[in-house]
């Protein structure tokens, strides 16, 4: 299956980047394979509002089944959810430990969103 | 005075007196003979009818047209979230998700639908309410439903509700940011109230240029005044501001808001003070 780790840079051993909406970069994985493939977020950075449904829309444009970020608002939650994608959370380490910990079983599904939205 | 005249108060911070300020100047303008309507468009926490205390005998909400999408007629095309600047409608997964809260009600994404499947639907965020303060005194202001973000338009509809009267007094909100430019927008003077501290200049000199960017006429008021302070003084003397009046830093003023009462009818002395301001700021305005 293929997943989406924020991250902080543009390669496995980059740490992952707790903000989903504000997250530089995401690092597509096929666990099967362990092929990789960065995905740009960075015109999400700056834009005043709605920056975690704009990211979850371009997450769900690479067709991953999940997620793993640290912290998830709700209308990113919502977004997620309508794609079909589930979230993991993560809170520190590098793309790689945490993909580890993925695939070992390690990482809890979140049932909702973790932070409130700066909206809400 | 001829023409009607529209003047607004307003601070680059808020706790500098602008509604004390704003209120009484409503009633000096009304005992003074000008029919009057005093609107706060201080929406997020409105508090003059604290001090007016008016008989509201009207109220509208107020509301936004938000986007509803018909899925069995929507064919996932995307048009909708690419138009939409607020992110406020976002098509993933052959879904279409909208967030009202964010919704600025532009009716972009019904115009780019291609095939009709979204039509507008209002969303209340706020209500309207006017009233008399009596004599010559109407009231007006807008409150913004909790957890609400969106105040302009609810502004404007405050505006555009108590418009009408030969003199209106709008209360902006403190700061410097859409609201306040909704609020103060199109008007013929603006009061800026400061205080002689150096926040209170600083923010001061924020919203001189706000004001100024707008192209408003525009004075000071230096509220909570000593002799001693002097940088609101020197900033508005360097930058050719004129100050129309400096209230005293008085303890009585400050008894007097605090029992809701203001100083414009519980303290001596004031009622000639703020019936000679608002002569100037007509005599400035007029200008
Ligand atoms: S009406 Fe405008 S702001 Fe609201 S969802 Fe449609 S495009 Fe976005
Ligand atoms: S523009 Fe219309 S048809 Fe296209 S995704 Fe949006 S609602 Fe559906």
């Amino acid at each position: 299956m293929k997943i989406a780790i924020t991250s902080v840079g543009q390669d496995l051993e980059s740490k992952i980047d707790a903000r989903f909406g504000r997250a530089k970069w995401f690092i597509v994985i096929d666990t099967e394979t362990n092929q990789h493939q960065v995905i740009s977020n960075e015109h999400n950075l700056n834009i005043s509002q709605g920056a975690g449904i704009q990211t979850a829309e371009n997450i769900s444009r690479h067709n991953v089944e999940a997620v793993i970020t640290g912290n998830c608002g709700p209308k990113a939650f919502t977004t997620l959810n309508s794609a079909g994608i589930k979230v993991y959370s993560a809170v520190d380490g590098t793309v790689a430990e945490v993909l580890e910990k993925f695939k070992n079983g390690k990482l809890k599904q979140a049932g909702g969103a973790n932070v409130e939205g700066h909206w809400a | 005075m001829k023409q009607k005249l529209t003047i607004a108060v307003a601070s680059g911070k808020g706790g500098t007196g602008k509604t004390t300020v704003s209120a009484s100047l409503a009633c000096a303008a009304a005992d003074t003979g000008h029919k009057t309507a005093y609107m706060d468009c201080d929406v997020e926490e409105p508090n003059g009818h604290l001090f007016l205390k008016p008989t509201i005998n009207y109220r509208h909400m107020v509301g936004i047209p938000v986007p509803v999408v018909d899925q069995d007629k929507c064919t996932a095309c995307g048009l909708c979230g690419e138009i939409c600047q607020f992110s406020a409608i976002v098509c993933v997964n052959k879904n279409v998700l909208t967030f009202d809260k964010m919704c600025h009600g532009c009716g972009g994404c019904s115009l780019v639908c291609p095939t009709e499947a979204i039509t507008e639907h209002s969303r209340n965020f706020g209500v309207v309410e006017t009233g008399d303060c009596g004599n010559n005194l109407k009231f007006c202001h807008g409150k913004l439903d909790v957890g609400e973000i969106h105040s302009p338009p609810l502004i404007e509809a405050v505006r555009e509700t108590a418009q009408g009267e030969d003199l209106s007094i709008v209360d902006a909100s403190p700061g410097t940011s859409c609201p306040v430019v909704a609020a103060i927008k199109g008007v013929d003077y603006v009061l800026l109230v400061t205080e002689p501290t150096p926040f209170g200049v600083n923010d001061l000199e924020i919203a001189v240029d706000m004001v100024k960017e707008l192209g408003i006429p525009h004075g000071v008021v230096i509220n909570r005044s000593v002799p001693e302070h002097t940088l609101a003084r020197d900033f508005c003397r360097d930058n050719n501001i004129k100050i129309l009046v400096e209230i005293p830093d008085d303890r009585r003023v400050a008894e007097a808001y605090s029992k809701g009462e203001l100083p414009y009818k519980g303290v001596e002395g004031y009622r000639e003070l703020f019936k000679e301001l608002i002569d100037t700021i007509i005599e400035e305005a007029g200008r």
